[in-house]
């Protein structure tokens, strides 16, 4: 199966947007990467998790660091190359197929791109059906996959291996080697088996990156971009609760810094009634909506900022004071709601004092 | 003191004047862009002197808006082949300048590409030093190669520019007479689309010259000796020499002027607002008296950029659209600038949307009798069309079901006559069929800045406080009035890893021309 090609890079960049809720990089630039390793390689074999062996080997392989950074020092797939070579040294077997970690944003692309470049197949699948900061927050780690040994490799060719006992550990000594680095860096992480892959990863989401992008390209030709995506989304499996859950002009944005993370607050009116607000609170990614003080949709649920007309998504740095837009919300795969899932990528997990609770129970999300 | 001033409008088509004392439209003249730009500058600045009796040397100042830079880069007219330095790697490997560009541009602008060692983080410390050897041998062979216009961009060069400074006079050692874009005198963050805006800018370099030179030409024939201004697309102006050097800051500064010369000319500040021309109709939304900017990045004759710019949706009716009553259809096609002789009205053979208004009666030019033989009912249904069309572009831009007054400029705003559904009032104010000109003779005069604070040690109000008084200075001392100067564009992009919440702040503000200090 290949259904990614120059064809549809579109439709899949604007899918990984979404589902990258205001993080993970501009998909323009992921579009790019793609489509230089496709017009050179060919097009990838996408891969269905229940076609995996048990035996085979999966890799990781994922861009890490700041969009700010990414959007000047882009990377090439020789510097990724240098990454998985190295954890391949390192554990003394090759690689036999390639699994994004998120398929949010530009780390939707970045493992299709590497896959086509390197010959080899990659899941249609990943580690959380959306994007998150920070390398303990996929579903490989709750279910006990091992983070590490995991691989650094930059532009300038020098490479690391880490080896710790927690994932907690491990990310917090790669983010001083990226900083070191200069804000950005290539990573190959998570070595799994096929058995382990099946066990822990979210299955079917390179399809459904396709299928959002296509939603809003065919709604944006009918003119009702927004109605179209929600009407896909409601066929599928992990977002079929879903609602536009405000809509209106972004009034204020404070935006700072802490600890490596970009946090940020997004103030909105309704253009018809000044009094109605919605906060949405991102740090990287989309955290929880507030509307009128109450909470819309909350992580790990999906929160998307999108332009009111064409469904575009917008990343957190592209939003702007008086841009006019809907917020999205939809559930998340069901394997991210788990009790164990929330105790690592919870409301707690981002310092947020209210409980997880489904979109389902906060806002109206049928028709 | 006679403080008049007089604002062009050098469109494809047609170029306007209006002359302007204070507040008040003294004379307005349309007349045909001429290929050499200059003679229809003279012509329509002559007849307003001739229709009101002000003399040059009353003159303080002229402001010149024009699409002629944009329309020669996207109609892939008159462009240079450009030698195009990257100065990044290692970084940025995989994603090699021009990447996205349409083929029929990079056969234009050429295949001399060149990627060097060199570039700084994001703190401004360096990634890579300067290859200056490679560099030099570059040059040699842009040399070998005649190429007269270059692009340079280097890693983070919007945070340092010392490379790309470095780069240029090593450049200029070896090609002294060449035009050299630094991509952090036009661009922000971003380097694949500041790369972009540079080698745009670097391709029209000769154009540049030529067309602010017949500017000048233009204004010395008629003994003006006031200072010119040429509008950017953020609606403030830049000095002549400015624009020669970067003459990619005038695109689509044509549908700001219009925009902000509606909202001037029919006083309101929010408001629908649709230019009609003789081909398309650019629908856009005035906020707050200002064009609404796109949320996305914006793609120029195909090449994506992240200039702000107006909030633009175009849809092929004006004018001179032509019409097919059987079925019914009206436009794309467009007999455009030959309307003048093509029109039935004008004794030409062909329908346009022009012969519908005035067979239905409510435009009133041309001759009326030989549109008379036209089937009424066909008449009635074309009309309805017409109406159909603006329509629903003005829907696409509506934020809300309420209605919103529509404010129609430009020569096609004779085509509407009906309401329009989720309009409260239809409105074609005096003078709409020049207010591109009007827009450029009210344009302000702008100041930026962009420097990083620390909101640890001094706050976010204070440190913004300081950026906005700051960039104030800039634009009173180019020229702008103390009173009333507003920001019009704040950006603040908070730089990870570093200590003290560092945060880079840029501002922009603009200001009225403070015209009586002109001389």
């Amino acid at each position: 199966m290949s259904f990614i090609g120059l064809h549809n890079l579109d439709d899949f960049a604007y899918g990984a947007a979404f589902m990258g809720t205001g993080g993970g990089g501009d998909p323009y630039l992921g579009k790019l990467f793609i489509r230089q390793a496709l017009l050179e390689h060919g097009q990838p074999t996408i891969m269905d998790l229940a076609d995996v062996s048990d035996e085979a080997k999966i890799f990781c392989v994922a861009m890490m660091g700041a969009p700010t950074i990414l959007i000047e020092k882009m990377f090439s797939m020789e510097d990724l190359d240098l990454a998985v070579r190295s954890l391949e040294n390192k554990l003394g077997y090759k690689a036999d197929i390639i699994i994004p970690a998120e398929i949010g944003g530009v780390n939707a692309t970045v493992p299709v791109a590497y896959a086509a470049y390197r010959g080899l197949p990659v899941l249609n699948a990943d580690g959380m059906g959306r994007a998150f900061p920070s390398l303990e927050m996929v579903t490989f780690n709750i279910g006990g996959v091992s983070c590490t040994p995991m691989s650094l490799a930059n532009e300038h060719g020098e490479t690391k291996v880490i080896e710790t006992v927690t994932t907690l550990e491990a990310e917090q000594a790669s983010r001083p080697i990226i900083t070191e680095w200069g804000g950005s860096g290539m990573i190959s992480l998570y070595p799994m088996t096929g058995k382990q892959a099946k066990e822990t990863a979210v299955a079917g989401t390179l399809s459904l990156a396709v299928g959002i992008g296509k939603a809003i390209r065919e709604g944006n030709e009918r003119n009702d971009a927004i109605e179209s995506l929600l009407r896909y989304l409601r066929t599928t499996d992990y977002f079929k609760h879903c609602a536009v859950v405000f809509e209106g002009k972004i009034v204020d944005l404070t935006r700072k810094t802490q600890k490596g993370w970009n946090v940020g607050f997004c103030h909105l009116q309704a253009l018809e009634d000044p009094n109605d607000r919605m906060e949405v609170i991102f740090q990287n990614e989309h955290l929880v909506a507030y509307r009128n003080g109450r909470v819309a949709t909350i992580v790990p649920d999906l929160i998307a900022i999108v332009d009111s007309e064409t469904a575009e998504p917008i990343a957190t740095e592209a939003l702007r004071y008086g841009q006019r837009v809907k917020v999205i919300g939809t559930s998340a795969a069901p394997i991210m709601r788990s009790p164990e899932a929330l105790k690592v990528f919870g409301p707690k997990c981002f310092g947020l004092d209210e409980p997880f609770v489904p979109i389902e129970q906060l806002v109206q999300t049928r028709e | 003191m006679s403080n008049y001033r007089i604002g062009v409008d050098v469109g494809g088509t047609n170029t306007d004047a209006a002359l302007m004392l204070e507040d008040e439209v003294v004379a307005t003249q349309k007349m045909p862009t001429t290929s050499d730009v200059s003679s229809g500058i003279i012509a329509a600045i002559k007849s307003v002197f001739e229709q009101s009796s002000v003399t040059p040397d009353m003159i303080k100042c002229v402001m010149i808006g024009t699409t002629h830079f944009t329309n020669a880069f996207v109609e892939r007219k008159n462009l240079l082949p450009v030698g195009i330095i990257r100065i990044a790697e290692p970084a940025a490997k995989g994603v090699p300048p021009l990447i996205d560009w349409p083929e029929d541009f990079r056969n234009v602008i050429g295949t001399h590409i060149h990627s060097l060692q060199g570039g700084y983080n994001y703190d401004g410390s360096i990634n890579s030093e300067l290859d200056e050897p490679a560099l030099y041998e570059v040059a040699g062979k842009l040399k070998a190669r005649d190429i007269k216009t270059v692009a340079i961009t280097g890693l983070f060069s919007s945070v340092n520019d010392k490379m790309e400074q470095r780069a240029a006079q090593i450049i200029h050692s070896v090609l002294p007479k060449c035009s050299v874009t630094l991509s952090s005198s036009i661009g922000k963050m971003g380097l694949l689309e500041r790369e972009n805006a540079a080698i745009m800018n670097a391709s029209l370099a000769v154009l540049s010259k030529h067309v602010v030179q017949s500017f000048k030409a233009a204004l010395k024939a008629l003994r003006i000796s006031a200072p010119f201004f040429i509008s950017q697309n953020d609606g403030t102006l830049m000095s002549a020499d400015y624009v020669e050097k970067y003459p990619v800051l005038t695109f689509a500064s044509g549908p700001t002027n219009s925009m902000r010369g509606a909202a001037y000319l029919s006083g309101l500040k929010d408001a629908i607002v649709a230019d009609i021309g003789g081909t398309t109709t650019d629908i856009g939304v005035l906020s707050g008296g200002f064009p609404r900017e796109s949320a996305v990045s914006v793609d120029i004759g195909g090449v994506r950029t992240n200039f702000r710019m107006p909030d633009i949706f175009a849809i092929g009716l004006g004018g001179g659209s032509i019409v097919k009553t059987n079925p019914i259809s009206i436009g794309p096609q467009s007999v455009g600038y030959e309307l003048s002789h093509e029109a039935l009205v004008f004794g030409g053979e062909t329908l346009t949307a022009s012969d519908i208004a005035v067979a239905s009666g409510y435009a009133n030019f041309g001759d009326k009798a030989k549109v008379n033989h036209l089937d009424k009912a066909k008449i009635k249904a074309a009309v309805e069309h017409i109406h159909s069309i603006l329509a629903e572009g003005v829907d696409r831009m509506k934020t809300s079901a309420k209605p919103v007054p529509l404010i129609l400029v430009g020569g096609g705003s004779v085509l509407i006559h009906n309401e329009i559904p989720g309009i409260s009032e239809v409105i074609i104010p005096k003078n709409a069929d020049v207010a591109n000109a009007i827009g450029a003779s009210i344009a302000q005069i702008g100041g930026e800045t962009d420097r990083v604070y620390s909101y640890e040690d001094l706050g976010r109000d204070k440190s913004i406080e300081m950026a906005i008084s700051q960039a104030k200075k800039v634009a009173i001392n180019a020229g702008a009035e103390p009173e009333g100067i507003e920001v019009t564009d704040m950006e603040e992009l908070p730089i990870p890893y570093m200590p003290g919440e560092a945060v880079r702040l840029k501002v922009k503000v603009a200001g009225h021309l403070n015209i009586g200090s002109m001389s």
